[in-house]
């Protein structure tokens, strides 16, 4: 029973980092309608930036509001230098283009600061909660991180204008540009979350698997499988879908396939989910008439 | 919106119309005579070019497998890494274990990366666009742990992989190893380039091509497009896992970690470059992969001491750099860039006997971008 | 004499198909302009145009200001409201949602909240569905809510694009009451694109009749409704 609880405790712990990177899938998504390959190599580039900022002695929440700061900044410019020249373009281009920075991010993290895998603080103590060794702070943490996350993201979607100008953007472009919206920097700004969110997804997971180059790969395939889960439209269902996606994994991790076909099983959620209920189990059907 | 528009570098073909004309029969004519330069050098790493030739054509072979699928098909895939895997992995249990020989593995391979790539082709029949890449994605990322996985170990030999041995040539050819596998490939790899030049002329390949520019308006015309597609994905599977069989013969060896996103991303470098929906840009690819990967230290440290860099640049950093300039330049490739230079050449030649029209549209432009009469 | 709007030499592209051919239009302050015609005569492409949502040429100068080179956003923030062909609702969001993306481009929430309570005084049954999604409106409905996110941003300026498209006869009526009322107590000067001539007529006080991208003629409302041969060829009835 104890082994249970702390398989799910496990599962929810990476289950808040999945959740995390459907985030930011999803702030892309929703605003702009593509699908960023390059999402986990942003979010592990940002992650080596605060790894540098620690190691030149910045306290850690000055380099983690520095860090996501940055990486707000560069997702802003990512879209509007890379991507803009881009936005008419077919499906296969951006396709190509978020490969190509998926290959840009990794190889220069690799140039910069080598494939040694690093340590990386976490803000949280390593403590149990209830001290019988189920539940840790840390793993309390990063959920807790996670949850604000996304109150503070429903919070800016649902009540402020910007927020609101975003959602419109995105659902009709023409019809935003009428009511006055600056369409284009609404995906801008929607890259920018993005990468925001990304950077924090990254510090998160970082102190648990370590800071090297390719440490979001297989991240990011269960982050695309907690997305489709609960619906790539909704970040809600994404926080869920990443939750559900987390569970599922360690336990059936633990209990069928063990853990050497972890991606195996992504691969199968992702194609399941996008055969089956490409809406997600949260998906919102929009009633439209005609 | 389809999903790569007017990407193709011939979108009506002058690759196809002329394809296996004189030139490109010289071409191949050419590439046989490579191994024969042996006679006139004596450069001791004469071998290690001839490795290289063979590398190129196994590339080009799967970067025409993708093509297949991408240029002339319009389905988008970044996990073509795996069928090359499933065609190496066959190859090498086949020799190793059936103790058949080399050559025969091949159809094998074939068939099974069919089967594979039609089976994969049902769900993606459903996807579309971003979609089906992101499920190709996905399978690109699963497949080296799959091919560790413990309980299949006996027969992939787990994370160590399998060793092969090189097949040796027959006494009466005269030939080096690297000589006999360098014939072995570019015989493979004209085979698979014939096959596919006819395939592409029949009414099967205009099917193709007409689900690729217009899905709806195909099926409409009667084209079975459920079944076309699904084909399509199985026989591009079967020649990018013919590739990887090759690959697996001449390099003697397969491991999990050759078979990554990075292979994929590379055919995908390969088909780029080259020109979507071209043939010979399926050779260039190929070719440029292969001469990337083994400059990359040489442009490295030339980028070094030129740029005064701390660092070394990586192959990848390049591969990425070159696709998003790509992507702004030139979308349709080295053999789309000739085609917009041919139709440029052939209109200033024919405004010298008809008035120029301000009407004309020109090649590489779309009609929406011409010129305003204001 | 004071334009609002006056447009000189405008022409227009679709892609390489041109579209308008040097239109000339002088829209008063206060007043209603019609844009009448045949089907593909250029009234839709001529709201487009003057909004710089396609390609085209000419100069545009809205009170004095020239609009020629500016976006689409910024001309709208300068007070033109463009009621789009087929209402360009935003079906996923609420009819309030709707009605607040005007606050994004507001400075003043205050008085923003106040003319929405305007606005619902307009349009009182899109007070009963302020919760509701924006999709799930009828036709007419949905054809009010474009009209009142228009107003939501204060234009100076109302382009119509076939409010009266689709809608059964009695809800047109109701809605062109409104326009009228709109016009008078708000000041907004409008122009119109309506294939219903006859109740465009009724509305407007100034016509520009179009056939394939130019003016045909223009005038007063009377004069068009009083010539029948104009009438005839141009409007059928």
């Amino acid at each position: 029973m104890d082994f249970f609880v702390q398989q799910i405790a496990a599962g929810l712990t990476s289950g808040a980092i999945y959740a995390c990177v459907a985030l930011g899938l999803v702030m892309i998504y929703v605003s702009t309608d593509h699908i960023n390959f390059a999402q986990g190599e942003m979010a592990m580039f940002a992650t080596y930036l605060a790894w540098a900022m620690i190691d030149a002695g910045l306290p850690y929440w000055i380099a983690f509001g520095l860090t996501v700061a940055v990486a707000f900044a560069g997702g802003l410019f990512i879209q509007r230098v890379v991507l803009k020249p881009l936005e008419n373009a077919p499906v296969l281009a951006l396709v190509v283009c978020f490969i190509a920075l998926l290959s840009i991010f990794n190889a220069l993290a690799g140039m910069i600061w080598s494939y040694t895998i690093k340590q990386f603080p976490s803000p949280f103590p390593a403590r149990d909660v209830f001290g019988n060794g189920l539940v840790s702070v840390q793993q309390l943490g990063v959920v807790a991180v996670t949850l604000v996350m996304l109150g503070l993201l429903t919070v800016f979607f649902r009540y402020t204008t910007l927020g609101l100008a975003m959602r419109a953007a995105a659902q009709n472009a023409t019809s935003a540009r009428l009511m006055g919206v600056r369409v284009s920097w609404m995906l801008a700004l929607g890259w920018g979350l993005a990468a925001a969110i990304g950077a924090i997804a990254g510090m998160l997971v970082a102190p648990i698997v370590f800071l090297d180059p390719n440490m979001m790969t297989g991240i990011l395939v269960y982050g695309f499988a907690g997305a489709l889960v609960g619906g790539i439209g909704n970040p809600l269902g994404a926080v869920a879908g990443g939750f559900i996606v987390g569970v599922l994994e360690n336990l059936v991790g633990s209990y069928v396939i063990g853990n050497e076909l972890k991606l195996t099983f992504a691969l199968i959620v992702v194609v399941g989910v996008l055969l089956l209920k490409p809406a997600g189990i949260f998906g919102r059907v929009i009633v439209k008439r005609v | 919106m389809a999903a790569i528009g007017s990407m193709t570098a011939s979108a009506n073909g002058w690759a196809m119309k002329r394809g296996f004309g004189p030139v490109a029969i010289l071409f191949w004519i050419l590439l046989a005579l490579l191994p024969m330069l042996e006679l006139v050098t004596d450069d001791p790493s004469f071998d290690y070019y001839m490795f290289m030739g063979q590398s190129m054509l196994i590339y080009a072979i799967a970067v025409l497998g993708l093509n297949l699928l991408i240029g002339f098909n319009g389905q988008i895939s970044l996990g073509h890494s795996a069928f090359f895997a499933l065609g190496a992995y066959t190859a090498a249990i086949m020799m190793t274990f059936a103790g058949w020989p080399f050559w025969a593995t091949l159809p094998i391979a074939a068939a099974v990366c069919f089967g594979a790539g039609f089976l994969f082709g049902f769900p993606a029949l459903k996807l579309e666009g971003h979609y089906l890449a992101l499920a190709t994605f996905t399978l690109a990322i699963a497949v080296p742990q799959l091919l560790k996985y413990k309980p299949i170990a006996p027969w992939t030999g787990g994370v160590g992989g399998v060793l092969l041995e090189k097949p040796e040539p027959p006494e009466w050819l005269g030939l080096s190893v690297d000589q006999y596998l360098y014939y072995l490939c570019l015989i493979v790899a004209m085979l698979m380039f014939w096959l596919v030049f006819n395939l592409l002329r029949s009414r099967s390949g205009l099917a193709m091509m007409a689900i690729r520019d217009h899905t709806m308006a195909a099926g409409t015309m009667g084209v079975d497009t459920s079944m076309y597609k699904t084909v399509t994905f199985g026989i591009s599977a079967a020649i990018t896992g013919v590739a990887g069989s090759l690959s697996a013969i001449t390099i003697a060896y397969v491991a999990p970690d050759s078979f990554t996103l990075q292979l994929a991303i590379s055919f995908l470098v390969g088909l780029v470059v080259g020109g979507l929906a071209s043939l010979p840009g399926c050779l260039i690819g190929g070719a440029f992969i292969v001469l990337v990967q083994n400059s990359a230290q040489s442009i490295s440290d030339w980028m070094k001491t030129s740029f005064a860099l701390r660092y070394d640049v990586p192959a990848w950093a390049i591969y990425g750099v070159l696709l998003l300039l790509l992507m702004y330049v030139m979308p349709t490739g080295v053999m789309g860039g000739i085609t917009v230079l041919r139709h440029k050449i052939a209109g200033r030649r024919s405004t010298r006997v008809n008035a120029p029209s301000p009407t004309v549209v020109r090649p590489g432009k779309t009609a929406g971008e011409t010129t305003p009469a204001a | 004499m004071s334009a609002l709007l006056q447009v000189k030499g405008m022409s227009a592209w679709y892609g390489a198909i041109r579209a308008l051919y040097e239109l000339d239009l002088s829209i008063e302050k206060g007043g209603v302009t019609a844009l009448l015609g045949a089907n593909g005569a250029g009234k839709t492409t001529t709201l487009r145009a003057i909004c710089n949502m396609i390609r085209r040429s000419g100069s545009t100068v809205l009170d004095g200001t020239d609009i020629t080179r500016r976006s689409t956003e910024d001309i709208v923030r300068m007070g033109v409201a463009h009621v789009p062909e087929g209402r360009g609702t935003f079906v996923a969001l609420t009819v309030e949602e709707n009605l607040k993306l005007a606050f994004h481009i507001r400075r003043d929430h205050a008085e923003a909240r106040r003319d929405m309570e305007l606005v619902f005084e307009y349009f009182p049954r899109l007070k009963e569905r302020i919760r509701q999604q924006a999709g799930t409106l009828s036709g007419g409905e949905q054809q009010m809510l474009a009209i009142a996110r228009a107003l939501m941003i204060r234009p100076r300026l109302m382009l119509l694009d076939e409010p009266s498209f689709g809608l059964a006869p009695l809800v047109v009526q109701e809605i062109f009451r409104i326009l009228r009322r709109i016009n008078a107590e708000e000041h907004v000067s409008m122009l119109i694109v309506e294939q219903n001539a006859a109740l465009a007529l009724d509305l407007a006080d100034h016509v520009y009749l179009l056939e394939t991208g130019s003016v045909v003629t223009s005038g007063p409302s009377a004069m068009v409704q009083n010539d029948e041969t104009l009438r005839k060829a141009y409007l059928g009835y």
